[in-house]
């Protein structure tokens, strides 16, 4: 048996499928992980948004809903790139994947070059609380407490970008390498299903923030 | 050969690839890294024993004589901090788990080994974080870190140890993840859901509480710790905040939280009770279900923690309600041990006096955890020793006491040698009573209304409280006899044998003592249920040859 174990095949499975199972049933479990940790900031804005209505519709007007609509725009973009990077993948075609995998970590980088941008506007807006802000006289709580949340909500989102350009990054030098084939490419799939989570996080972020009080 | 044959392998997991530090800091094998994790944990255990002892010390007297109110803060802090996250919650899963979860269901490894590991290094590195706080100075918040407080007055290194904390939970995160997935996709042939050990069940249904509960936490104290730093104001009422929150949120973890530390023990004692009943466990498929069944009721539960924070009255008592609910399984399982006790054939050993003292000391925990869901009594209770004596008789009365249990029963599994029976004996009569001694007279002292994290009290208290202090020092020797026999035993302990208890399971029937690397030489072919004591042991022939042949070779203690 030993004789005829493919290359992929690490000693403690028994054949590729167990491998495959184990690695994408390990996936979601971590994503279930990930939505409670989301899940937990989206409890608390809600609690705010019910406190605060007010101020909540005052603080979306501080962002920039063309941003945020480009923002969301290029992950979806992204998402569909990374699809076909697993689809690639799925099929052995390597160099492929490579290159849509480059496509998705281009528009990552674009993604968080803007969301750069917006911080820097917010920043020299004085609308950074703790930090740098301006106390405003409509909402003097309410406006802090959702650009709190925004900040938080959207830096945790971001620094999941980060991590996520990093395996992205790592996937798509292994594609070109070759590492992957029509049997083993269970690592790709997860770094799919990972990429997708983020974006769909975002997906709610984009109208809970920059869409509320329009 | 000769000696593969007598029982005790010439290669094995503790000699197999040499003993060099590498051979152990980067192992990847189960075992080894369930090792890795005893070793920590103890540590962890007497260091946040030292703060016990401190803190029992301190209330010997009604007045301030031994440290002051600050350091009196920082110790009970730095006693729960240590006791929950870096002891309880990884205890039973981390070690047993980690070790026997693979060999009960008949795989060679976790699914995820070097994930394994990493978990091991996270769990160090956020220990190590936590107590670089604590060694430069400390924290005073209550290990709960109750808002406004911990976010913005405490004057102490809340954000360090919060790190610490952070780093430490991810690391118990990829245990559970570990832990599904490997139930789920490494079982051996014929290794049926309703064949696994209830360890197994109770491991699944922890590690499902971990990923769930886990990052709720994780993220509650990303915010505190941002609150310290930049001075957002989310659970600040001075900046429109709600300190509530925190309480929810915190709560939403810690009491799911309780359940992570009390089903793994759970596990145990059903594997021990069947052992040393020599019965079939009674109403397997009930207790398989009632682990299931506490994980996913413990996530709605939590607000009776807060039936004085100033949560509505309806809240109150639908949380009061609901915490009853979680109390049906717990006794499903209670029931169920005793059942199984029953005309059984009971070997009072070690490992069983461990149990029995569980079924005993998690019951009296459980009924006045009814009493403290009861929002009426808990008013009158609240923040008193009454609560502190609960949680410490589910904690300690129950986890500890398992932990122990598990260690006597799996000690000759893990190093191939028998600890000396009598001695044990005796430490478990001397946990026990000490247990008690320390613990039952502060639910008296609650229900007086001795109120917690005070380090003065009113005289009339004082007798209650030197008990309370004289049974510490029992259960402190209690803890440090195991420490000197277990550690004896590895140098002169009798060799074990496969099947030292004639029990039943994979890791006893299938497996040499102690395992070989990979388990298994071939990955077996269950066949039998769970716990068949009906039947003989499959390896007990060889237990009885290798026992002769110890005899036979003038060994010590055989006959």
């Amino acid at each position: 048996m030993s004789s005829q174990r493919h290359t992929s095949l690490l000693h403690q499975f028994n054949d590729l499928e167990q491998q495959r199972l184990s690695y994408e049933v390990g996936m979601w479990i971590f994503l279930a992980t990930e939505f409670l940790l989301f899940g937990t900031m989206f409890a608390g804005y809600m609690v705010y948004r019910t406190h605060f209505p007010a101020a909540w519709a005052a603080g979306s007007q501080e962002l920039n809903v063309l941003l945020g609509l480009i923002n969301t725009a290029i992950l979806l973009i992204s998402s569909m790139f990374i699809a076909l990077a697993v689809r690639a993948g799925q099929l052995g075609l390597g160099r492929s994947a490579a290159k849509f995998l480059l496509v998705t970590m281009a528009l990552g980088s674009m993604f968080l070059a803007i969301k750069a941008y917006e911080y820097h506007d917010k920043w020299s807006h004085h609308l950074v609380p703790g930090l740098n802000f301006e106390a405003h006289p409509e909402h003097p709580f309410g406006l802090p407490l959702f650009l709190s949340f925004y900040f938080t909500m959207t830096g945790v989102h971001a620094f999941h970008m980060i991590i996520g350009l990093g395996i992205v990054g790592l996937m798509a030098f292994w594609c070109w390498r070759g590492r992957f084939t029509a049997e083993h490419n269970s690592p790709l799939v997860m770094t799919g299903l990972y990429w997708h989570f983020v974006d769909i996080v975002w997906i709610y972020l984009y109208p809970l923030f920059y869409l509320i009080g329009r | 050969m000769k000696e593969a044959m007598i029982g005790q392998p010439g290669r094995h997991y503790l000699n197999e690839g040499g003993f060099g530090w590498k051979s152990w800091l980067l192992t990847t094998d189960h075992k080894r890294i369930g090792i890795l994790y005893m070793i920590s944990i103890t540590s962890f255990f007497l260091l946040g024993g030292i703060f016990a002892l401190l803190i029992r010390l301190e209330l010997l007297t009604p007045q301030a004589d031994l440290v002051s109110s600050e350091t009196y803060n920082r110790l009970f802090t730095m006693h729960g901090v240590v006791m929950v996250w870096f002891f309880l919650i990884p205890s039973i899963p981390a070690v047993f788990g980690n070790f026997l979860i693979p060999i009960m269901i008949g795989a060679r490894d976790m699914a995820f080994p070097r994930l394994n590991l990493a978990s091991w290094y996270l769990f160090m590195l956020g220990g190590i974080v936590a107590i670089g706080a604590i060694v430069i100075g400390g924290v005073d918040t209550g290990w709960t870190f109750y808002t406004p407080y911990s976010s913005t007055y405490a004057n102490a290194y809340v954000v360090l140890t919060v790190i610490g904390i952070f780093i430490a939970g991810f690391g118990t995160i990829f245990t559970a993840i570990n832990f599904i997935v490997t139930t789920h996709t490494m079982r051996a042939p014929g290794m049926g859901w309703f064949r696994l050990p209830l360890f197994i069940w109770s491991n699944y249904a922890t590690a499902i509480i971990v990923i769930l509960a886990t990052p709720v936490i994780g993220i509650t104290l990303v915010l505190v710790g941002v609150e310290r730093l930049l001075g957002f104001g989310i659970f600040d009422p001075a900046m429109g905040g709600d300190p509530l929150l925190f309480q929810h949120m915190f709560w939403f973890y810690s009491h799911p939280a309780v359940y992570i530390m009390i089903l793994p023990g759970m596990g145990v004692v059903s594997e021990l009770v069947a052992c040393f009943a020599y019965r079939r466990i009674f109403g397997y498929i009930f207790v398989a279900f009632a682990s299931i069944a506490i994980a996913l009721l413990g996530f709605f539960v939590w607000g009776h923690h807060m039936f004085v924070s100033g949560q509505s009255l309806f809240a109150g008592l639908l949380f009061s309600l609901l915490s009853y609910l979680v109390a049906v399984p717990s006794a499903v399982k209670v029931f169920n041990w005793t059942a199984t006790l029953y005309k059984g054939s009971i070997r009072l050993e070690a490992p069983m006096i461990y149990a029995l003292g569980f079924i005993g000391l998690f019951t009296l925990g459980g009924l006045t955890g009814l009493m403290l869901a009861a929002a009426a009594i808990d008013i009158h209770v609240h923040d008193t020793y009454f609560v502190i004596a609960h949680f410490h008789y589910i904690m300690v009365g129950g986890m500890v006491l398992a932990y122990m249990g598990a260690l006597h029963f799996w000690w000759p599994k893990i190093t191939g040698r028998l600890y000396p029976n009598g001695w044990a004996i005796i430490a478990a009569i001397l946990i026990f009573v000490g247990f008690n001694l320390t613990f039952f007279p502060q639910f008296v002292l609650g229900y007086l209304g001795m109120p917690r994290r005070y380090h003065t009290y009113p005289e009339e208290f004082q007798m209650l409280n030197v008990l309370s202090t004289a049974g510490a020092t029992i259960l402190g020797g209690g803890y440090a006899l195991p420490l000197g026999y277990l550690l004896w035993s590895l140098g002169w302990g009798k060799r074990a044998g496969p099947n030292p208890w004639d029990a039943r399971g994979l890791e006893w029937e299938m497996t040499t003592t102690p395992p070989i690397k990979e388990n298994f030489e071939v990955i077996p072919l269950v066949e039998r249920e769970a716990y068949d004591y009906a039947e003989p042991a499959l390896n007990i022939g060889e237990q009885l040859r290798f026992e002769r042949e110890m005899a036979a070779q003038g060994e010590k203690g055989y006959r």
